[in-house]
């Protein structure tokens, strides 16, 4: 029988997956992209508190060095890079326009997170970790939600925070099922995290420059069909 | 020694690029180094096939034969690419003040391209592929057209999109290797020795999510939409590395994984594989015949190359690792050359458009010639190497038992012939248009083609000793039974 103290530990765990579901459902129900940005943070910031408590839980150093690179890189140098790279109008109080409805969405998220929590029914039956069982369904049910964003909404930064959100969910199962992956693969992928916030925000500033909007929805002259070039 | 230069002087290049007084002999530093790269590149390859690996830091930076024979691929290619790049981007760039920003990127690129297959650990190829994304992407909309933009965009968001998928199927991997008990560092070599104890479920898994998130890098069908956008669009040069050896590098990993998979006694997927890869094949070969711009049509060909590379690996035997690996090595030197000739065309001509390409024979024999030679090539016609791969792997297949998989990949294979042909032929023949006057091909451009015919020409009737043997170290690594 665990101890207490694991017990509450683990109960904690528990209560961040259903924060981090409950974020990655207000991405999917958020009209504005200042406030997609918000809850991408706060998910963030959930994610590194679910690392602290496992690694506390382990003893493990690994763990609490991964909460810190993720607040590091997440929570801080994401938004900074953005706020840096874009044009403020673009970011601030701009409406989404969204494929489909936000009702219908989140029941679709919903969907999402129940069949991620059997497609690993007969995974996690491989381990006792009760810590395994949380995180695996959830990090799963976040990256299948982050990809129905990225599908769904047409601008270019919630597209870009459904990449992000998804990333989160990958790192959640991550912190459970890998938590002594080598300090610098977990450094190199941080930094390729920020890369990625990088060099879409440059893209992004780029396409505001010469076409004027970023709504994906507008670029679609590429496809296999006779077409003039100039 | 030779490992860790090969993959520090592309970095080393492109910090050369970004310093100011340099900026202007971007070009000769980026093509010196990447020269240097690709010896270095064949020291390993000599240390590989003497030692069976070559140890760069122990655990994090190895090379086998497969890697080997990647990493002498990808900087093979990047180097012609860049003295192709010299002429192309002189002529046809309308970003001539920000060519030096090109090179540094380039170099980056190229850094990505080479790093992956040295890496030893799986995640590390992870950040790797994913670095090779994050520098292509601003290569794609280098020219800044709305265009361009666009199919960075889509390129972007497909390929990213991929990344948190696979990202879990690294972390599933490595939770399977400690499972059954791996050492603390997890290494391919490793993950090799263990395959047999890891749990079945879990390798599956993780295969399915990297297969995911990698095949739409490689340009797999149906994720393969980003790839004819892109080419059509990027600079030529680097269309030739996207196609000839950055589709390669992700399929790299995907077989590795494979192999591992298919080592597992319970995992059975190599039929999977099969229909999968004959999916790519089939949808490319369609394409092929109604497509209306040259530089789509030899994206789609790497899209049927993909799918037959994959295909070649799902046959799980011998035959099939080693006709997966020469597909894998002809694909890399004739679709950079496509590109190159490709890329003489359009500076002549200034069109992507087939149906606006007529008597180029007239026009410009070189660049007439070139299309000639790489359209023959790459559609497999038999004195050139892609017919001996292609022979192989049906021949491999018939051994293995998959009849209707070879009936089908050869009728496939045969459509996608005659498709390429119809194409090329409307572009040589016939009587230019008295408005198409120019035919120049600047001389790094003819110079780039040289070199990079001559392995298409000679592997076809002779194979080096010291190559095939790596060949067959890197098929071995393949497995099979």
């Amino acid at each position: 029988m665990a101890s207490p103290q694991t017990q509450l530990i683990e109960g904690l765990n528990a209560l961040t997956a259903g924060l981090i579901l409950l974020t990655a459902f207000g991405m999917v129900a958020t009209r504005q992209v200042q406030g997609v940005m918000r809850f991408f943070i706060v998910q963030s910031v959930f994610l590194a508190a679910s690392a602290f408590l496992i690694g506390f839980n382990r003893g493990s150093i690994h763990l609490v060095a991964l909460g810190v690179i993720t607040i590091g890189a997440k929570a801080i140098a994401i938004p900074l890079v953005l706020k840096r790279t874009l044009p403020g109008d673009l970011y601030e109080r701009r409406e989404i326009d969204q494929a489909i409805n936000i009702p219908s969405s989140l029941l679709l998220a919903l969907f999402l997170a129940i069949a991620a929590e059997f497609l690993v029914g007969p995974l996690v039956a491989v381990s006792a970790d009760p810590v395994v069982h949380v995180n695996l369904p959830i990090g799963l049910a976040g990256i299948l939600i982050g990809a129905y964003t990225l599908i769904a909404r047409r601008e270019a930064i919630p597209q870009l925070v459904g990449i992000l959100a998804m990333e989160n969910g990958a790192f959640f199962a991550g912190v459970a099922i890998a938590p002594d992956l080598p300090l610098i693969a977990e450094l190199a992928i941080a930094i390729d995290v920020i890369l990625i916030a990088v060099v879409i925000g440059v893209l992004t500033r780029d396409i505001t420059r010469t076409v004027g909007t970023t709504e994906a929805a507008t670029m679609s002259e590429l496809k296999e069909e006779p077409q003039l070039w100039r | 020694m030779a490992l860790m230069i090969a993959v520090s002087l592309p970095p080393l290049a492109a910090l050369l690029c970004w310093i100011k007084p340099f900026r202007s002999v971007a070009w000769g530093i980026t093509v010196v180094c990447l020269a240097g790269s690709f010896a270095a590149g064949i020291v390993v390859a000599a240390h590989i096939l003497s030692n069976g690996i070559e140890v760069g830091i122990p655990n994090w930076f190895e090379a086998d034969g497969l890697s080997g024979l990647v990493i002498l691929l990808a900087s093979f290619v990047c180097t012609l690419a860049a003295l192709f790049a010299g002429g192309y981007m002189h002529h046809a760039s309308e970003q001539s003040g920000r060519l030096w920003w090109f090179y540094c990127n380039y170099n980056l690129l190229t850094f990505a391209l080479i790093v992956v297959p040295a890496f030893a650990s799986p995640n590390l190829v992870w950040v790797g592929v994913e670095l090779i994304t994050l520098f292509a992407i601003l290569l794609v909309g280098f020219e800044s057209t709305p265009t361009a933009l666009e199919a960075a965009w889509k390129y972007a968001i497909l390929t990213l999109m991929g990344a948190p998928i696979s990202l879990l199927g690294f972390f599933t991997l490595y939770w399977a290797y400690h499972l059954a008990g791996g050492a603390h560092l997890e290494t391919w070599r490793g993950l090799y020795a263990s395959a047999a104890t890891m749990s079945p479920n879990l390798l599956k898994f993780s295969f399915l999510l990297v297969f995911v998130g990698f095949g739409a890098k490689a340009g797999l069908a149906p994720m393969h939409t980003w790839l004819p956008d892109a080419h059509s669009q990027a600079p030529t040069p680097i269309c030739a590395v996207l196609s000839g050896i950055k589709t390669s590098v992700p399929l790299y990993a995907i077989l590795r994984l494979l192999s591992i998979v298919l080592a597992s006694p319970e995992a059975r997927i190599g039929n999977w594989m099969v229909v999968i890869g004959l999916v790519s094949v089939g949808i490319a070969a369609f394409l092929l015949l109604q497509v209306r711009d040259y530089k789509r049509m030899f994206a789609y060909s790497t899209v049927e190359h993909m799918g037959i590379i994959l295909t070649a690996a799902g046959f799980a035997t011998h035959g099939g690792s080693s006709g997966a690996v020469a597909q894998l090595l002809n694909h890399s030197i004739t679709k950079s050359l496509c590109f190159y000739a490709a890329g003489v065309v359009l500076i002549s001509l200034g069109t992507r458009q087939i149906k606006e390409v007529r008597g180029l024979f007239r026009l410009s024999p070189f660049a007439g010639s070139a299309l000639l030679l790489c359209s023959l090539a790459i559609a497999g016609a038999p004195p050139f190497p892609i017919f001996l791969s292609e022979f192989s792997i049906l021949s491999a297949g018939l051994r293995s038992g998959h009849n209707a998989a070879v009936i089908v990949l050869a009728i496939l294979i045969v459509i996608a012939f005659i498709a390429i042909f119809l194409q090329v032929n409307r572009m040589l023949f016939g009587n230019p248009e008295p408005a198409s006057t120019s035919a120049f091909v600047p001389p790094s451009c003819r110079v780039a083609i040289l070199i990079a015919a001559l392995p298409v020409v000679v592997l076809g009737v002779y194979i080096p000793g010291p190559v095939h043997s790596l060949m067959m170290l890197a098929s071995q690594q393949l497995g099979g039974h």
